[in-house]
């Protein structure tokens, strides 16, 4: 017994021993996020990667969509039906937006209402947050909060538009003070109701954006950077974790793009349900 | 034999915080999904409009976890 924590302990001094003349591992910390700026230092247009991968992101979005409705506008004079590889891939992705979430949850008629919302919300949250496992690009430009913050604003204002637009001022009284609850219950009812409507519902949407985002990259950094310093910096035993490490990182690549797909999914879908919630008759 | 610290453990208190944020919405996720499933396998028809429930369900409970993980990033 004694004997064997013996070898063990030897083991594992020198485990230690190589790792620890080496330099220290340094984990990924909240400043990844900070990259340093390249382009208009001190001015408020201070461009750092993610801003630029945003941009990026941005043009490469207004090509495909031009790309797009160019086909499409040439399929439908030349009445060829016979549609191309991207022009299929074009029609499954609108599609998707269209039916399954804005017809399924609205109806046909507030479903194209707000379908240019809806898909320019989808197509936007995908695109940002595709780059994240994107080579070269590596940081989902939904990663730090501008992004999710200015689509959070989006959906908040809409929902509210929707409500009012069809209720007027009474919007208020349907989501604040919900039917068919005692009167002395309203004390209890209505701060809850407020809080979760008109706080909660904005503040999560945001947040569930950048922080899926956030923790993803993190989770990569922190595989591939584990995996480079036990590859080239450490000795012997040390090295095999390297692979570990790296099939790790793979994984969570594969992780990371249905994530993507699904986040901007998600966002879609609860913009929609809350544009629903508002748009429905007093139950 | 002179103590050799194979177990040394440095860093931030907020990482058990998460931690233990964590445990509470997951089961929470599981329970929705796992009756989700369970409606799903009675009524397999109505399974469009269960899952678009489930998500809405998984958002909310899902809230909670984000709200850990934001509290460890701002709170440190």
């Amino acid at each position: 017994m004694l004997r064997t924590r013996f070898r063990r302990t030897k083991l594992f001094r020198s485990l230690t021993f190589i790792a620890a003349e080496d330099a220290v591992y340094k984990p990924p910390t909240i400043f990844e996020f900070y990259p340093e700026i390249v382009a208009f230092e001190g001015t408020i247009f201070a461009i750092n990667r993610i801003m630029m991968i945003r941009l990026i992101v941005m043009v490469l979005l207004i090509i495909i969509f031009l790309l797009w409705t160019r086909k499409f506008n040439q399929a439908v004079k030349t009445g060829n039906v016979v549609p191309g590889r991207f022009q299929v891939l074009g029609e499954m992705a609108l599609n998707f937006v269209r039916t399954s979430i804005a017809h399924n949850q609205l109806g046909e008629k507030d479903g194209e209402r707000f379908l240019p919302l809806l898909t320019t919300m989808f197509f936007m949250v995908l695109g940002m947050n595709i780059t994240g496992v994107i080579p070269f690009a590596n940081i989902a430009g939904s990663s730090v909060i501008g992004v999710p913050l200015v689509l959070g604003a989006a959906a908040y204002v809409t929902f509210i538009y929707a409500g009012i637009r069809k209720h007027g001022g009474r919007f208020f009284q349907y989501s604040l003070f919900p039917a068919g609850v005692p009167k002395v219950f309203y004390i209890l009812v209505t701060p809850i109701e407020f809080l979760s409507t008109f706080i909660l519902r904005p503040v999560t949407l945001v947040l569930r954006l950048l922080m899926n985002m956030i923790a993803g990259h993190l989770l990569l950094v922190l595989c591939f950077s584990a995996t480079n310093f036990f590859v080239f910096e450490t000795e012997g035993l040390f090295r095999l974790f390297g692979a570990g490490t790296l099939i790790f990182g793979f994984a969570f690549t594969l992780f990371e793009i249905l994530i993507s797909v699904l986040q901007a999914y998600v966002f879609t879908l609860l913009t929609t349900v809350y544009i629903q919630l508002a748009l429905a008759d007093e139950h | 034999m002179d103590s050799v610290n194979i177990a040394e453990i440095t860093g931030n208190i907020a990482v058990i915080g998460y931690g233990i944020a964590a445990i509470g919405p997951g089961i929470g996720v599981g329970m929705v999904v796992s009756k989700t499933i369970e409606s799903i396998a009675r009524q397999p028809e109505l399974a469009g409009r269960l899952q678009v429930t489930m998500w809405l369900g998984i958002a909310f409970v899902e809230a909670l976890a984000l709200i850990g993980l934001a509290a460890g990033f701002i709170f440190v």
